[in-house]
């Protein structure tokens, strides 16, 4: 997989893209000749600073500071060294040293970013010269703090594509053959009345009313009901999502709910039970009881059987990756790289979720019964394995436009937090609702797509473009935190989405190795032994571990499609010319074998 | 895993093929004595090869998704091998083994490759050894080349039973005689059909025509000169019957100490630099014979320490660098905790410390390559009989430094030159003889460890896949090759010519390892040969000269060029560093223990890896943590469940294969149509592509079948505690009251 980088130092790969983009599109450089800037994006400052780079120590700079990106030039004639940062991907701005710091350098900025790595800049000393910088960029990456818009509503890009027609939710449960004898699309929810946190449009069992759904909705936590994320075409089980029963201390009940699960489980004409995967270790899931939550018991619901999938909460995960960040930025720990990593449980978190996720599609493709899937609030790691489950299932997928969809669908659409787990614009770094669930998704994606490297159509630059714009709030698709939020923003109509950029130049993110296999269910091997820290993101700063680029393995298949692109149209050019002069014997006075270019490998 | 002794009896609901019992409880097995005699399965035996006991109805498992299965069959031991000879003839036929070795067959193990042997008794595992009681139900052996074979002896007689154990006990356990190896009942009994044209043009180094070859091709000819003065072994049974030395070295020096305390030659940089490595003097007490060694050494160091040499510097090996023991105990905690240990396999404890094993040899062959390369210092190894470390860290920088030792037959050649003329104790490091454990030290392997690292970090620079690595590995372990069954060429000549017991016409011809079709058809042959590797293209004669040199330039990375080149006043001070060094008294000995690379070091990697890889120049391994990775293909091909299912790197490079066949096709069609449409088609075929239908498992060409459903696996153990995190684990993610209770 190759990530597309070829600026000496890191800088920020994906704005490379942009910048190349947008000037052969013709879109404005800037009137100041040396900050690129997209449609929409003002210059607010620029200053003399000096950028203290963890590789290559103090760098001296010009710092351009607009409404969406901080963006460095180096003054030295012998670096070439550009930073392009979006304002998205700040999370804190502390200033270091005071104006009586001696030493050098000592008195500066210091930021901190949500894409593994900090920024350092020193200022001179003389004249407050950093207030200006500090407010501006506190400004303009925290706008909501200061009542200011986002930039993705000031954003005036153009795209070819529209990225907000990627995913059209009656489009998609048709492909999966919905409605069908059994499942109805319901639009109880088309005001976002019976569960603020749900799509407008949801499937759920035909033979339940939408009067038994309410009833439902009162005995799960944010009255996020069970509904359908995904049906086996064939055997017709289904993996359904909800989030948590209100049972509480006093262990209640709620016929309705019952019932509801029992008409779940009967929808596929098994006799089997239903399976019931509650993400969380069960002593969380009892814990739970305490604030009114807690999972389906054994009395209650007899015809279901309850495993607990010992996924970690929100907050674990958050210092997991935290410790990673430790080992990794700015200095790779050297001597104990592996048990440093072990301590940071980062690819154990993962290996669960993983297992997780396989146990849900091994159910449902084995026809053995359906499943449903659930943690406290059902929008973080549900979302995670319901997502992943999906993708091991469906080679739809697997593409680049279905990826599209799964993630509209099982994260965007169903109240994934983005704003809150992200914290767009907004200056509480220290916010507990932060936290890489997303992020712990796609690396998901990236092990598997390291297993199975032809079963994806996307390349790892897709899934780091994707991240990147998770917080570079450029595009609207990643803002607010559910779809109800996003409506009353009129965020179609007032941003544009990722997509239109991922699909108006589809190639860069596709894998040259896909092959479409079509029903083919995707078992990763979610072993220590398979798992490995995705290093091309998370150490993708340090000039050090620099991949080579693109891979050899890529690079010469690439060789080979074009040699073999060229030789079809050879042989279509020969045979025109065979027929044309049909009669005379073939007198090329030249071999073809000497002007052709010879494949350097042995056959 | 294979390990656990109780069988799980759940999943085994496939329908049994007639001879294949499901194992469920050992009662349920019926034994179809018909059967078993109708289908007997001829063994197949090595010319000298001699069958020593056998026994029958032995049931060997099979691991099948989450389900056992037994197989009946034979299980035979011969003076060569242990073989499992299945009963079921389909066995052999349906599994279309495509990379099969015709010396040792899938359930064949040579008694050099066995490692440990277990019994079971009343459900107890036990290490068999020596004289037994009582005799196991179960039979379970570990390989070397990390396979593990269960066998259930319980239907089997009882006499059998005592017969096959004892014999399999006694020969891969008890302390042998060299003149007892299979090796020279082999080599005599197919004396006549040695093949001796197919070596690949490996350089054997057992001419003096052969160093002089290799001095030519390094343009070291100028400085050292190939030397004979060993020739019949005369001075040193340590040292090869030639090797090379400085120019000026007096031939009675080389007697002086036997052999003790030269410099000997390894090979030279097209800058000048040389590798030169020294066995360390003994060490003495006596004053007396310490200053003698002085001047001794003072004399050499005055050969080698001016003009036309380069400046020396001296890595100690025995110090400041890894300790035999310390490979011995990693190789052992990974091969318990990663392989054998059954539920630990979730840990990287050992992993861990194997990583940093071969970083840390990685980093000193940086180190080394740093100083010849940027600053055109020569490099004397030492250490205490050049036999070991020497031997890795020589044949490693080599193989960074030199293109050729990464084509096949360089790379042949140089372990020829470093390892077996270098007089590697492969005999005793790998214990061939079961004569002392202690002495077994996997350091070929830990070579072979490295250089895989090199192969995945940059695998268009190499001609030879992971896989000839993987097979290479594994015929340290075949007797019938002369390459890895000596201490040194003086052993291997003294027992098979002109004093060897088999008084014959002519002496005893061995093969070697590198006659790569005595082990595979020329079809598993391509499989050893990397697709992505390509020649250096060749200019043209009139051309060489000049863009050679241009070439050479840019070889030669950083420009830390020694900024102030330290003058030679210095020198004295240095040799007496040396000196000391040498004569044993290590005062400075943890100066630099440090992991971290040094300074020159540091710059000269960095830079080196600021640009683009020149896969025909110089070429460094990347050190990160991160970046050093376990040999998968070696270390994890017998466990099904480590395996991905049509996926992992084979799934890429089936399709670069199958897109270069096509590209050929298309280019013959061309061909075709320009010339007569009859071309010839030469087309060799590849595994790859055969099999390209079926889906390919990660651990290609191994266990090529060993798991045929799809069913996922899931990591059994669980989850371990966090602890410092424990608090934040039991929050809930949202502190919001849902409600009244």
């Amino acid at each position: 997989m190759a990530s597309a980088s070829t600026s000496k130092y890191n800088s920020h790969s994906l704005e490379n893209d942009s910048i190349k983009r947008m000037s052969q599109d013709g879109i404005n450089q800037g009137l100041s000749e040396s900050v690129p800037r997209l449609p929409g994006e003002i210059l607010i400052t620029d200053k003399e600073v000096i950028y203290i780079c963890p590789f290559s120590g103090p760098i001296k700079g010009r710092v351009y500071i607009t409404n969406y990106r901080l963006y460095l030039r180096s003054l030295e004639t012998d670096s070439a060294l550009i930073l392009d940062v979006p304002l998205g991907v700040i999370s804190r701005i502390e200033k270091m040293g005071g104006a009586t710091s001696r030493g050098e350098n000592s008195y500066g900025l210091d930021i901190t970013c949500k894409d593994m790595r900090n920024l350092r800049f020193a200022l001179k000393q003389e004249g407050h010269s950093r207030r200006d910088m500090f407010e501006t960029l506190t400004r303009c990456a925290f706008p909501l703090a200061h009542s200011l818009p986002l930039f993705a509503f000031v954003n005036e890009e153009k795209f070819n594509v529209d990225g907000w027609t990627v995913y059209n939710p009656v489009e998609e449960y048709r492909r999966q053959g919905l409605p069908n004898h059994h499942w109805r699309i319901t639009f109880i929810n088309k005001c976002y009345e019976l569960c603020d946190t749900y799509p407008a449009l949801l499937v759920v069992p035909y033979r339940t009313s939408d009067d038994d759904l309410r009833r439902v909705a009162t005995f799960r936590s944010r009255n996020r009901i069970p509904v359908l994320s995904w049906i086996h075409p064939e055997n017709k089980t289904v993996i359904v999502r909800c989030s948590q029963p209100l049972v509480g201390m006093s262990g209640k009940r709620n016929k309705d709910d019952e019932k509801y699960l029992d008409v779940i489980r009967e929808t596929n004409r098994q006799i089997s039970k239903l399976t019931i995967y509650d993400a969380r270790p069960s002593v969380n899931a009892v814990a739970n009881k305490a604030t009114g939550g807690g999972y389906e018991s054994d009395d209650a619901y007899h015809n279901a059987e309850l495993s607990f999938l010992d996924i970690h909460n929100i907050h674990v995960m958050r210092e997991s990756l935290k410790k990673v960040k430790d080992i990794v930025y700015p200095n790779i720990e050297e001597s104990h790289w592996l048990s440093s990593l072990e301590s940071t449980h980062w690819l154990e978190h993962i290996k669960l979720v993983l297992t997780g996720a396989i146990q849900v599609a091994d159910k449902v493709s084995s026809g053995k019964s359906s499943v449903l899937v659930h943690c406290s609030d059902g929008w973080d790691r549900t979302a995670q394995l319901t997502s992943l489950a999906m993708l091991m299932l469906d080679s739809f997928y697997r593409s680049i436009e279905g990826f599209e969809i799964l993630v509209q669908k099982e994260w965007i659409s169903f109240g994934h937090k983005f704003a809150s787990r992200i914290g767009h614009g907004d200056k509480n770094h220290a916010d507990a609702d932060r936290s890489p669930i997303f992020l712990q998704f796609i690396d998901c994606v990236w092990q598997m797509s390291k297993q199975f490297p032809t079963a994806f159509e996307f390349n790892e630059h897709f899934l780091i473009t994707i991240l990147d714009h998770l917080y570079s709030c450029r595009f609207g698709t990643f803002l607010f935190n559910c779809e109800s939020a996003r409506e009353r923003q009129k965020v179609t109509e007032r941003t544009v989405s990722v997509w239109s950029l991922i699909n108006s130049n589809k190639e860069k993110f596709k894998n040259p190795f896909y092959t479409k296999e079509i029903n083919r269910v995707l078992y990763p091997v979610a072993s220590m032994r398979h798992l490995e820290l995705w290093v091309n993101y998370y150490i993708r700063w340090n000039p050090r571990i620099k991949q080579q680029q693109p891979n050899p393995v890529e690079q010469r298949y690439m060789e080979l499609l074009a040699l073999r692109d060229d030789y079809i149209k050879r042989l279509e050019e020969l045979q025109l010319a065979n027929s044309a002069k049909l009669s005379d014997p073939p007198t090329s006075p030249s071999s073809p074998s000497q002007m052709m270019p010879h494949v350097q490998t042995h056959f | 895993m294979l390990g656990k002794a109780g069988v799980g009896g759940g999943g085994g609901t496939k329908a049994p093929k007639p001879s294949f019992v499901s194992y469920v409880r050992p009662e349920e097995i019926h034994t179809n004595e018909k059967e078993v005699t109708e289908k007997e399965v001829a063994l197949h035996l090595l010319p000298g090869e001699q069958l020593l006991c056998e026994a029958n109805t032995v049931l060997k498992y099979v691991q099948e998704d989450s389900c056992q299965r037994g197989v009946y069959g034979r299980l035979v031991c011969t003076d060569f091998k242990i073989a499992f000879l299945s009963d079921d003839e389909s066995t052999l036929d349906n599994d279309e083994t495509q990379f099969k070795n015709k010396v040792v067959g899938e359930n064949d193990i040579t008694l050099h490759c066995v490692d440990q042997i277990y019994g079971v008794f009343d459900e107890k595992k036990k290490t068999l050894f020596g004289q037994l009681k009582k005799y196991p139900e179960k039979l379970i052996i570990h390989c070397k080349d990390l396979r593990v074979f269960h066998f259930c002896l319980r239907y089997t007689k009882e006499e059998e039973v005592k017969r096959i154990v004892s014999g399999i006990i006694h020969h891969t356990q008890a302390p042998k005689l060299l003149k007892r190896l299979f090796l020279f009942s082999y080599a005599t009994a197919a004396q006549n059909n040695a093949a001796t044209e197919s070596r690949n043009h490996t350089v054997m180094f057992d001419t003096p025509e052969d160093w002089c070859w290799e001095l030519e091709r390094t343009k070291g000819s100028m400085k050292y000169k190939a030397v004979s003065v060993n020739e019949d072994y005369k001075i040193s049974d340590r040292l090869p019957a030639y090797f090379v030395v400085p120019t000026p070295l007096p031939e009675e020096d080389v007697q002086r100490f036997q052999g003790h305390g030269i410099p000997i030659w390894c090979w030279s940089y097209h800058n000048g630099s040389a590798l030169l490595k020294m066995s360390a003097l003994p060490k003495e007490q006596d004053d007396g014979v310490l200053q003698i060694q002085k001047n001794f050494l003072d004399g050499i160091y005055k050969i080698i320490h001016r003009p036309p040499y380069e400046i020396v510097k001296t890595e100690d090996l025995s110090c400041n660098f890894l300790s035999l023991q310390e490979i011995q105990s990693a190789y052992c905690k990974f091969k318990q905790l990663f392989l054998i240990g059954e539920k630990n396999a979730e840990t990287n404890a050992p992993v861990s410390c194997l990583s940093s094993l071969f970083r840390r040899c990685l980093k000193k062959a940086i180190e080394i390559t740093a100083c010849m390369d940027a600053q055109n210092m020569n490099i004397l190894l030492l250490e205490e009989n050049a036999s070991d470390l020497c031997c890795l860290l020589s044949s490693l920088v080599q193989v960074m430094m030199d293109p050729h030792c990464r084509t096949r037959t360089g790379f042949q050649s140089l372990i020829q030159k470093e390892w077996v003329m270098g007089g590697h104790c492969f005999l005793d490091r790998c214990n061939h003889l079961r004569q002392s454990d202690k002495e077994e030290v996997p350091v070929f392997l830990l070579f072979l460890d490295c250089v895989w690292q090199l192969v995945q970090q940059h695998p268009p620079a190499f001609e030879f896949t992971e896989t000839y690595l993987t097979v290479l590995s594994d015929s340290l372990y075949i007797p019938i090759f002369s390459t890895f069954f000596f201490n040194s060429p003086h052993q291997k000549d003294t027992n098979m010519g002109k004093e060897s017991l088999y008084i014959q016409s002519k002496p005893l011809t061995l093969l070697t390892v590198w006659d790569w079709s005595v082990q595979f058809e020329p079809k598993a042959q391509t499989l050893l040969r990397n697709p992505l590797y390509v020649e250096k293209p060749k200019l043209d004669k009139g051309q060489r000269k000049g863009t050679r040199l241009k070439h050479q330039r840019q070889l030669s990375l950083p420009l830390t060029q020694s900024k102030s080149s330290p003058k030679r006043g210095f020198f004295r001070e240095e040799t007496d560093h040396l000196i000391k060094n040498l004569l044993g008294k290590r005062i400075s000995k943890l100066i630099n223990s440090s992991d971290e690379l040094q300074d020159n070091s540091r710059e000269f990697y960095d830079n080196w890896h600021s640009k683009p890889a020149d896969y025909h120049g110089l070429l460094l391994p990347h050190i990160e943590g991160p970046e050093i990775k376990v040999w998968a293909q070696r270390y994890l091909r017998w466990i099904p469940e480590a395996q991905i299912l049509g996926g992992g790197r084979v799934a890429t490079m089936s399709k670069l294969l199958e897109m270069m066949e096509e590209v050929q096709n298309l280019q013959e069609k061309i061909n075709e149509r320009h010339h007569s449409p009859e071309a010839a088609r030469a087309e060799a075929p590849y595994l790859l592509r055969n099999s390209a239908s079926a889906r390919l498992s990660s651990l290609f060409p191994f266990a090529l079948l060993q798991r045929h459903s799809s069913k996922p696996v899931l990591p059994t153990s669980g989850w371990k505690a966090l602890g410092d995190e424990d608090d934040l684990a039991k929050r809930e993610d949202e502190f919001v009251d849902l409600g009244d209770v």
